[in-house]
This record gives C-alpha cells, sequence and structure tokens, in this order.
C-alpha cells in the first residue's frame, strides 16, 4: 500500500506545484504589495505601509488635509450591488429553465444542454461587443424603432448600469444553470408523483419538493456568477463606458493609466478576502452535493 | 404514463420562457455573423452581401501576429495542462479522500472561482517580483493554470465511471503497472483526454483580461488585439475577425464535446 500511496504523492507532486508556484503564491505576493509604497513610474517600493488600504477610506483634499472620502467604497458598493443583482436575475432566468431542460426526454435534454454550455465557449469580449452592436446610438435597436417611426433621433440604452446588468447576465447565466440542472437531474420523479397525489398545488410542490433539492445547486450557481461578476471588466468598460466603474476596472485603471500598483493590489485582495470567505463558510457543504459526492 | 391526466414534466409556459431564453443566448451572436458579411463601412447599416472585410482580416499583417501568439499559447498551455490534469486525475482515482486529495481538488478547480482580474493582478505582480520575462512565455504559464480545471474534469469524470476491471484483467494477464497503463488504461482515457484537452485550448483562446495585462509589445494575443480595434470604434473588420473567432472556438468545443460522449458511451 505505501508503493500506492508513494505513486498518489508522485501523480499529484506537478499539479500542486504548479497551483501553488504560479497560483497561490501570486496571490500572496499581490497581497505583499498591497502594503508597499507606490513606485513613481509603476512598480513599488519600500517602505510597507497600509496607504493602500486608507487610500479606501480617505483622501487628501486640496488644503493636503486628510478626511473620509466615500468615493472608493461607492464604487466597491456598486460592484457588490450589480453582482448580486447579476446572481437574482441569473436565478430567475436559470431556476425555471434547469426545471425545463432537466423535465425533457433524455435525448433532447443533451441537445439544450449543449445549447447552454456552447455560449460559455465564446469569447467574452465579443459576446460583450455584440450588445454595443445592439444597443449603440447607431445600432440595431435604435435603427429599428427609427423605421417603426416610433422615435426620431435615438435612444441612449448604452453606458448605464442596466446595460451593465444586461450584459452580465447574458456572460454569466450558463453558469447559473448548469450545476442547478446537475442536481435537479438526480431528481426522483416519484417524489413529485406523490406530492400530487396528496393534493399539492404545483406552487407548494416546487416549494416542499423542488426547491429543497434544487438549493445547494442554485448556492453553488450564485457564487460561481457572483465571484466573476463582482471582477467584471468587459461589461463595465464596453457597456459602461468606462466611466461607470466597477471595481474589476478600477484595478485595471490601477495597473494602466493611473500607475498605483499597491493600490490595485489592495482592491483584488480584497475582493479575494471577500470571494475566499463566501466560498470557506457557505457554499462547500453545497458543492459536494453539486459534484454528486 | 398516457393514461395519467397530471403530468408534472410539463410546466405550462415553461417551453415558451426556455425558448425566449434560448433566443435571448443566440441572437446577439448572430446579429455579428450576419454584419460580418455586410458591404458597408457602417457596421450595423445592411446594404448588401460580401467577403471584403474577410478579405481584409486576411492581409492584415498585425492581426496575423496576434493569430500566430493566440495559437502557441493556447497550443503550449493546452499540452502543459492537459498533462498535469492527466497525472492529478490519475492520482484521484481512489478518490479525493483525505487532507490531500481534498487540498489538491481544491487548488486545481480554484481558478474557477477567483476572478480573471485577481488573477490577472497577482500573476502581473509576481512575475514583475521575480523579474521573470520570457516573452510568450509568461503567457503560457498563467494560461497553464486557468486551463488546468477545463482538462481536468472531463478526464476525473471518465475515470470515476471506468471501473478498475479491466485493469484488473490486465494484471492477472501478468502485465506490469506500466504495460496496464499503457495498453489499457490510456486507450480508454483517450477521448476524454482529447475532449479535456480542447476545451484547454479553447477557454485559452476565449482570454482575453489576463493576456491583456501580461501581454508586452509585441506578445500582443487575439482577443487583445480586436479590443485595441473596438476602442478605435465598431467596424466590420471587428465583426469579420469576430466570427471567425466564435466559429472555431464553437467547432473546437462541438468536436470536444461529442469524444466525451463518445467515451461514455463506450
Amino acid at each position: 500500500m505505501s508503493s500506492a500511496s508513494r505513486s498518489t504523492a508522485l501523480l499529484r507532486a506537478p499539479v500542486l506545484l504548479t497551483m501553488i508556484l504560479f497560483m497561490v503564491l501570486p496571490m500572496g505576493v499581490a497581497v505583499v504589495y498591497s502594503f508597499l509604497t507606490n513606485g513613481a513610474y509603476g512598480g513599488v517600493k519600500l517602505p510597507f505601509t497600509t496607504a493602500a488600504y486608507l487610500k479606501l477610506l480617505v483622501q487628501e483634499d486640496l488644503d493636503g488635509k486628510l478626511g473620509f472620502s466615500p468615493a472608493y467604497l461607492i464604487i466597491l458598493w456598486r460592484s457588490v450591488l450589480l453582482a448580486g443583482l447579476t446572481v437574482i436575475i441569473s436565478i430567475i432566468i436559470g431556476l425555471p429553465l434547469a426545471w425545463y431542460i432537466a423535465c425533457a426526454a433524455p435525448a433532447k435534454r443533451g441537445r439544450l444542454l449543449l445549447l447552454v454550455t456552447l455560449p460559455f465557449w465564446i469569447n467574452t469580449l465579443i459576446r460583450t461587443y455584440c450588445w454595443v452592436l445592439i444597443l449603440r446610438d447607431e445600432g440595431l435597436v435604435n435603427q429599428s424603432l427609427r423605421r417603426m417611426g416610433l422615435i426620431d433621433g435615438h435612444i441612449q440604452f448604452l453606458y448605464n448600469d442596466v446595460a451593465i446588468l444586461l450584459g452580465m447576465v447574458y456572460t454569466y447565466l450558463p453558469f447559473m444553470v448548469l450545476p442547478i440542472f446537475a442536481v435537479l437531474e438526480r431528481l426522483n420523479g416519484d417524489i413529485i408523483e406523490a406530492s400530487h397525489d396528496l393534493y399539492a398545488d404545483r406552487w407548494t410542490t416546487f416549494r416542499r419538493m423542488v426547491w429543497p433539492i434544487a438549493m445547494p445547486g442554485t448556492i453553488a450557481g450564485s457564487l460561481l456568477v457572483f465571484a466573476p461578476a463582482l471582477g467584471s471588466f468587459l461589461a463595465p468598460d464596453l457597456l459602461g463606458g468606462g466611466k461607470r466603474l466597477m471595481i474589476g476596472s478600477l484595478i485595471q485603471l490601477q495597473f494602466s493609466s493611473s500607475r498605483n500598483w499597491p493600490f490595485g493590489s489592495a482592491l483584488a485582495t480584497v475582493v479575494s478576502i471577500g470571494i475566499l470567505l463566501a466560498l470557506f463558510l457557505v457554499v462547500r457543504k453545497n458543492f459536494d452535493k453539486v459534484l454528486g459526492r | 404514463m398516457s393514461n395519467k391526466p397530471f403530468d408534472w414534466r410539463a410546466t405550462p409556459g415553461l417551453g415558451g420562457f426556455s425558448l425566449i431564453v434560448f433566443l435571448f443566448l443566440y441572437a446577439p451572436l448572430l446579429v455579428i455573423v450576419i454584419y460580418s458579411f455586410n458591404v458597408g463601412r457602417q457596421a450595423t447599416v445592411w446594404e448588401g452581401f460580401s467577403f471584403d472585410w474577410y478579405a481584409r482580416v486576411f492581409s492584415n499583417r498585425d492581426m496575423g501576429v496576434a493569430l500566430r501568439n493566440s495559437l502557441i499559447v493556447a497550443a503550449a498551455s493546452m499540452a502543459l495542462s492537459t498533462t498535469l490534469a492527466v497525472t492529478a486525475a490519475l492520482s484521484m482515482r481512489r478518490g479525493a479522500s483525505g487532507a490531500g486529495g481534498k487540498l489538491t481538488l481544491g487548488l486545481i478547480l480554484l481558478p474557477l472561482v477567483v476572478p480573471e482580474i485577481v488573477v490577472a493582478v497577482a500573476t502581473l505582480v509576481f512575475f514583475s517580483g521575480i523579474g521573470l520575462k520570457l516573452g510568450l512565455g509568461n503567457l503560457i504559464i498563467a494560461h497553464t493554470v486557468f486551463c488546468v480545471p477545463f482538462a481536468f474534469l472531463p478526464i476525473q469524470a471518465r475515470l470515476a465511471d471506468m471501473g478498475s476491471a479491466v485493469e484488473d484483467a490486465g494484471r492477472d494477464l501478468y502485465s506490469d503497472e506500466w504495460q496496464v497503463f499503457r495498453r489499457v488504461t490510456l486507450p480508454l482515457l483517450m477521448p476524454a483526454i482529447l475532449s479535456g484537452a480542447m476545451l484547454a485550448f479553447a477557454s485559452s483562446l476565449d482570454d482575453f483580461l489576463i493576456s491583456m495585462l501580461l501581454a508586452d509589445a509585441g506578445q500582443t494575443t487575439l482577443p487583445v488585439y480586436i479590443y485595441g480595434m473596438l476602442r478605435l470604434g465598431v467596424s466590420p473588420e471587428v465583426n469579420a475577425v469576430s466570427t471567425l473567432l466564435l466559429g472555431s472556438s464553437v467547432l473546437i468545443v462541438l468536436v470536444a464535446l461529442r469524444l466525451q460522449r463518445m467515451s461514455k458511451a463506450k
């Protein structure tokens, strides 16, 4: 048995090493960078400081005095709010869709599942860009409305929170449908029949029979949607016009035009801590159920 | 079944609802494809059918370089991540029980829950901190990491429902462990490995954010190049190259999923 456990360790070593060296360690380095001083042309220098985290809360005013400034907190809050709304809308669309797929005949089920999965593999940039084509001032919607004589000029659909929200729901919806489907697929039809035989209506059956089974999938899906939505860059950038910032675009700015690596690292650290907390505290048990363990 | 008056599988209105959702998922993509064949300079005013923009795309040298970079990075990170995924899946043959197994599984799946921007930033500061400058090598390392879970999942699923009866038969016939792996396990696993490899390739081709933050001059990948074009405004050329990228992703994934289904059917 010891030779078996040694071969297990040998097989495991390469992937463990890669993930620790190029995923966990870099995240650790980012945490260290967040406590360093901002270098003049990007990069960092000593000494250690908590300035980057303080920047989240306070800013120098014109006289050089430090005062509380909610500007960055508002961006953080907006990001959490938009990501949360994305989760809620995805549940409202994803839960019935997952149920529909789970109820379909096996052959059709495979095809429907493929249709849900496929967009996931298409470049997010392209999937966000297509909404620019549709919503912009000279876009498809405005042209159609003009042709129907409903409007004269154009309505601005882009560059607001609704457009960002639309882009995020469009991008992350598959992440919600798949885990919910994974648990509903294992649903035993007999209990639904039994529930009906005992005179429960559809709503009661859903609430008492389907929902308890769908819940772990929904929670897993919520995290899979919330995490990337919170750090979303393309939706706020292309559909929000880069002016309605979310934390993802704010982080990206620190590594391009703003050149403040410690602040960018601090923001990334805040996002990671939030998501890791959610992962460890809330959903670990639910993921086990989704993976069928 | 047929004499039952109540069919719980059919919820009224749900078919229509699902149809609308699928339209929502696919119609916008169709818009890009259709307008990529448009004659006019105006990206969204239909003026007639042509392949002009595709010709323009294929004669664009910078775009060719970006495509070459994308393919090199995708192929290399596919090979690396699939190798890692195969060894990892084999190590979990007897389940991911125990602290070590759980930790390994958690680490493999980590890129799925950490937002891309965080991975991008962490990798950027790490590479700059240790002064790693391998050109496209930097991109390949970063892509390999987030491709591992996509390569891993189909391979592990196949191993989980393969059972060990055939391999035991091999051992009974006096094959050593290497022969069993080479002649029995690997061939049975091959469709799943190919499927995982193609999914890894597709997800590398998909990536935009990590490449954008990490790529130096001359290392631009295709999505980063497209993003640069978009900054200059909507153009039919963007539609054409997007359609090409979209088409190849769809093709790769369809083949990968078909392979996966074949490996299950066996």
